[in-house]
């Protein structure tokens, strides 16, 4: 494998995943990046000189909806699978916003 | 001898639309409904629902970019960004990075005596994520999604600002152009205009940028003030000290009056943008931009400039009321019903400016209606009311908005024009304060304004001033 993944990277791409991974864990977690980086790479092989960014494989543009109020009262549906709930509200862990 | 140093601020503002629906599924955006009462499995980032992208918002960010000098990015696209927090349920937030709408555009400030430029960097379209409440009974947090969903610009200034004065000015011109396209009412309590600043300071003479902190949570013009006072005095004590300044985000605690540390910064590289697979891309024509510019209202500098020729009234007032679009509406429709441009312009000068400030509101909150102010005008135009029952009864109009023909007539507040009863009254007075007639008689002028003060409350203030200082004067030279 051309790629390394350090320590540092897969601890701080834990943090930003905001997920605690065991040694073992990270180690596989190594591994499996370094593996998709690799792939990445083959990509790389292309010559891509002056080709402009695809994000859609359609060629359509401008779709859009007017700005009409359809929907009503959805908080039924938005909270039925709410592990928890007060006041109408999802209740979760204490977060500082 | 110490260090000069310089303060260097970039602002980030984001402004609520005021689009009746959110920026991708037909939620309502109104403010203040129940908890969760304004969602959908679009905006609650259900699996399997796609967003349908708003033209309205399109428009009123081309209207903002076009009034700010900017270029309009004529192929423009949306970005996903990445991030994990309650109040974002689709854990990534759909904004715009590498093809923002707007770009390279520049607002003017004054500030005393210097006129300066503000550039912007760039503006992007993206959506406002929910708003979480703290729970102090169990010690959670509660998420409401209304606002998930609300559209927002986020308009990114240059590092061009020096000072607190630089900053609100730059703020209150971006207000006035915004509220006068009508694309945001832009308050700041309410948190339809929010401002993230940008600060580092630097030896005054020196090239390069120092390390900047970004600071959240400033709900007014005050606290934005404070805050980079509080923020600069920071930085400079850390230099002093030989410390660095860490490049982090805080928090700003107005009541005590100072920051936080909230996170170290995120790179943008953290947040794993990439294009937008659920939505197209946005092609904006020439002619669309030909369109949008047509439409765009009578912005500030035309209004004031038009004020000057229509109406006869001092440049303070035509700046003051020309400072709000909701204002300047008042000023002019009520003017337009009642003819009297001077008149309308003190009511709003003298005691709108006053209660507003009474009450801790802004321009925007004002509820009373024209045709009010209009009668209330007339009437005391016709000598109806004299000048203290009509201030009593403007604010009446001014808190309940009623009708002051009506009020007036009912609460029995007409000047009394009746000399009749008058005379009655002045020779009650006269009798009962032999004291201050005699003072008057023996050269005190000043013991006159009691027996007038006496004779307005004996007619519970309905008395006309200028008539009870004349007959009074009469009288007393008779008795």
């Amino acid at each position: 494998m051309a790629n390394k993944i350090s320590d540092e990277t897969i601890e701080y791409v834990g943090i930003l995943a905001k997920l605690e991974l065991s040694g073992e864990e990270k180690e596989n977690a190594k591994a499996d990046m370094e593996k998709m980086l690799d792939y990445i790479d083959t990509l790389n092989e292309l010559d891509t000189e002056g080709i402009e960014p695809m994000s859609h494989v359609f060629p359509v543009h401008n779709v859009f909806r007017e700005d009409v109020v359809v929907n009503g009262d959805g908080s039924k549906d938005t909270l039925a699978n709410a592990p928890l709930m007060k006041d109408n509200s999802f209740k979760v862990p204490k977060t500082i916003g | 001898m110490a260090k000069q140093y310089e303060t260097v601020i970039g602002l980030e503002v984001h402004v609520e639309l005021a689009t009746k629906t959110k920026i991708f599924c037909s939620c309502s955006t109104e403010f203040g409904g129940a908890p969760n009462t304004h969602t959908c499995p679009v905006c609650t980032g259900m699996p399997g629902s796609l967003p349908v992208l708003n033209k309205q918002v399109v428009e009123y960010a081309m209207a903002i970019g076009l009034a700010t000098n900017c270029d309009i990015t004529q192929v423009c696209k949306f970005d996903r960004k990445n991030y994990f927090y309650p109040d974002n349920p689709q854990n990534y937030q759909i904004s715009q990075l590498y093809l923002p709408i707007a770009r390279n555009g520049y607002v003017e400030i004054e500030v005393g005596d210097l006129k300066k430029k503000v550039r912007i960097h760039e503006m992007h379209m993206e959506e406002d994520a929910g708003k979480l409440v703290h729970d102090e009974w169990d010690d959670t947090s509660l998420v409401d999604y209304n606002r998930s969903g609300v559209p927002l610009v986020e308009i990114v200034s240059e590092p061009d600002m020096r000072s607190a004065d630089e900053v609100i000015a730059y703020l209150e011109k971006l207000r006035t152009i915004i509220q006068y396209l009508g694309a945001s009412d832009c308050k700041l309590q309410e948190g339809s205009m929010r401002a993230d600043v940008n600060l580092s300071v630097r030896e005054v003479g020196t090239e390069k940028f120092g390390i900047r902190t970004e600071m959240k949570n400033l709900n007014s013009f005050k606290a934005i003030a404070r805050a980079i006072e509080g923020e600069r005095e920071r930085q400079i004590e850390l230099l002093e000290e030989g410390k660095e300044v860490i490049q982090e985000t805080r928090r700003w605690d107005d009541n005590k009056e100072s920051s936080y540390a909230m996170r170290s910064k995120e790179d943008a590289q953290d947040y794993r943008y990439f294009p937008e697979p659920d939505l197209v891309p946005i092609v904006i024509s020439d002619e669309w931009i030909a369109k949008i510019k047509a439409q765009q209202p009578e912005l500030r500098t035309e209004k004031l400039e038009r004020y000057k020729k229509e109406f006869d009234i001092p440049q303070y007032d035509a700046e003051i009321i020309t400072n709000s679009k909701h204002m300047a509406d008042i000023f002019e429709a009520t003017t337009a019903i009642c003819k009297k441009p001077k008149k309308v312009s003190n009511w709003l000068m003298v005691e709108t400016l006053r209660l507003l400030k009474d009450h801790d509101m802004e321009p925007e909150d004002i509820k009373f209606s024209p045709e009010n102010l209009a009668k209330l005008i007339g009437l005391t135009e016709a000598g109806t009311v004299n000048s203290s029952v009509a201030k009593e009864v403007f604010e009446k109009i001014f808190a309940e908005d009623i009708d002051p023909e009506k009020y007036v007539e009912e609460h029995g507040l007409k000047t009394v024009n009746d000399e009749g009863a008058l005379i009655e009254v002045l020779e009650k007075v006269i009798a009962d304060h032999p004291q201050a007639v005699a003072d008057y008689k023996g050269g005190k002028e000043k013991a006159l304004g009691a027996l007038v003060g006496q004779t307005m409350k004996a007619m519970k203030g309905k008395a006309n001033p200028g008539m009870v200082n004349q007959k009074l004067k009469e009288m007393l030279k008779e008795c």
